[in-house]
């Protein structure tokens, strides 16, 4: 198998902090064509209750896939990353990301098997201010196409 | 003219809202411009997204958008038709086959959505999302959960 079955189970100690920062949200937020000004204008956001602007729902992506790659990365866990697609992504969010957050992550390998010769792993990240209030659960499930 | 459906924040209310309905679809256009613009945005730069030749090398039919672009953009449709994007509590993908990206035209991408299931008690809509491109179906299983008021 393209990856080491002995990585499910592992937890990833918890990475440096991520500044979100409303300049960051603005450039998702156009790259991905969301226009809801709550992603722009802080008297929106402020108006519709959330301290700052606040991040499209797929943002947190950025933050996770930093994340993830302690695992990519790893040599032990024996990923080619050329042969990493990406299969399913899935998004809870305890709150919205907001300017100003200060987020870490934490990664865990939820689950390592073998599909048609290729390895699908599922991680999923949590995402936390530095205080520890949840923000936001990313679970990713990435396919490591085995050889031809 | 006041829309009824709408409450004073500009969030939809889950009292106008019935399983079955259809949220406006939208047909997102994408070309290789805009996935440089979402390969800086999300810090994605994996250069199957911009590369021709690069992509070709590793056996794709040409330059393809990032999954996260289609799911991210994709979302639009659940939030517009929400009212606010921090409305958006689940959302979940399978990417099923990739949109393909040719350099002179570009790829467009169709989405759609309808009201799965309604919880009353916590007023959250279960919007189910359809997206294609060129015919295919690009995202599978995609669910997003919204928190109506």
């Amino acid at each position: 198998m393209p990856v080491n079955a002995d990585f499910e189970g592992r937890s990833y100690p918890s990475t440096k902090p991520y500044g979100v920062s409303a300049a960051k949200i603005r450039e998702f937020a156009e790259a991905v064509g969301s226009s809801d000004p709550v992603h722009v204008d802080r008297d929106v956001a402020r108006a519709r209750g959330y301290a700052d602007v606040i991040a499209p729902p797929t943002f947190a992506v950025l933050i996770a896939q930093q994340c993830d790659r302690q695992l990519i990365l790893d040599p032990e866990a024996g990923i080619d990353y050329s042969r990493v697609v990406h299969g399913e992504q899935k998004f809870v969010h305890h709150r919205p990301l907001t300017a100003g957050d200060s987020i870490v992550g934490t990664l865990h390998v939820d689950g390592v098997r073998e599909a048609g010769g290729h390895a699908m792993v599922t991680t999923r990240t949590e995402l936390a201010t530095e205080s520890g209030e949840p923000v936001c659960t990313a679970t990713s499930t990435i396919v490591i196409r085995g050889g031809e | 003219m006041t829309d009824q459906t709408r409450a004073t924040s500009g969030v939809r209310a889950f009292a106008g809202v019935a399983v079955g309905d259809e949220l406006p679809p939208r047909t997102i256009h994408v070309d290789r411009a805009r996935l440089v613009q979402y390969a800086g945005a999300s810090l994605d730069r994996n250069r199957i997204h911009w590369d021709e030749r690069f992509a070709k090398s590793v056996g794709l039919p040409d330059v393809i958008a990032h999954g996260m672009f289609t799911m991210g953009s994709a979302v639009t449709v659940v939030s517009d038709w929400v009212g606010d994007a921090g409305r958006v509590l689940e959302y979940g993908v399978r990417f099923t086959r990739p949109v393909v990206v040719p350099y002179e035209e570009g790829a467009d991408i169709e989405v759609g959505g309808v009201v799965k299931a309604l919880d009353k008690d916590k007023r959250r809509a279960t919007i189910e999302l359809s997206a294609t491109s060129s015919g295919d179906k690009v995202l599978g299983k995609a669910i997003a959960v919204v928190q109506l008021d």
